[in-house]
């Protein structure tokens, strides 16, 4: 049987990824850049759950990660349409030049 | 233990190559290069997926990030930078401005309490119904299975409205008017 990983090690990649996950949705201006920092702090938090899951004998993390995978699915298509429909109306993708709520 | 056993080892490599290709992708100019880096960051995790014993999670993984997630992601950015340079968006400005320095170096910190509180944790020694031997026997896509068709119908009943609504919601935002 080979030796299991201890959590700790899944704990802190964890939180290093989401730190740069942050960092990246903190400093970058282009919006899908953005996008693609906020899907990698979620993956970071789906590495907990998977990692607790492993180290409690539970299933209920893979469970958990299985509605976050939903939700992140639903979270791209619903916020890429958005951001065609930004490009379409304001010829730009800049987080920091698009500032109207209206068309 | 005086040798790093076989796991441990590919769990190291893997999290270098997660860690690596998640820095790249933040660091890029060119979106595409950025998508593409993320792509390597999700086959990694789903590296680590399957050492922790989560085979359904690592196959749902490859298939919807790292295919349906970042398929989409690569031809929305190929439609808005049609007409503009992959650089022009931030060659404007020169470097991050100080508030956003600010909060890069407070979520820095907020990394290091982590680290610390995940040294110093403890287990309440409870554990779940679901060893991993026990898993194994049954098949790890057939317990999690049972348990979504289960125990945990109504949120997945729920998930699959979820669903539909976006799909409507895209097609109704992104409709020319």
């Amino acid at each position: 049987m080979l030796q299991e990983i201890p959590p700790l090690f899944c704990f802190a990649l964890s939180g290093i990824l989401f730190t740069i996950g942050a960092i990246g949705a903190i400093t970058r201006r282009n919006v899908i850049v953005i996008f693609m920092c906020i899907e990698l702090m979620l993956n970071a938090v789906n590495l907990v759950f998977i990692a607790s899951g492993n180290a409690l004998s539970s299933m209920d993390g893979a469970v958990f990660v299985f509605f976050i995978m939903t939700v992140a699915a639903v979270e791209a298509a619903v916020g890429l349409a958005i951001f065609v429909m930004v490009f379409r109306l304001q010829g730009t993708v800049n987080a920091d030049e698009v500032n109207l709520l209206r068309g | 233990m005086d040798m790093v056993s076989f796991k441990g080892f590919i769990f190291i490599v893997a999290a270098l190559i997660a860690i690596a290709a998640s820095l790249l992708m933040v660091t890029r100019k060119n979106p595409i290069h950025s998508a593409l880096w993320m792509i390597v960051t999700f086959f990694a995790m789903a590296v680590i997926y399957l050492l922790l014993n989560a085979q359904f999670i690592a196959v749902a993984q490859i298939m919807v990030y790292a295919g349906a997630i970042m398929m989409l992601i690569l031809f929305v950015i190929m439609l808005v930078h049609m007409e503009k340079g992959p650089e022009a968006e931030e060659s404007k400005k020169s470097g991050p401005g100080k508030t956003r320095v600010a909060g890069a170096v407070i979520t820095v910190i907020l990394l290091l309490e982590v680290l610390f509180g995940s040294l110093f944790y403890q287990m309440t020694g409870r554990t779940g119904d679901y060893p991993t031997e026990l898993v194994n026997n049954t098949g790890n896509v057939k317990t999690v299975g049972s348990l979504l068709y289960g125990q945990y119908l109504f949120p997945f009943e729920i998930a699959s409205l979820l669903l539909l609504v976006g799909i409507v919601g895209a097609v109704v935002i992104a409709k020319r008017k």
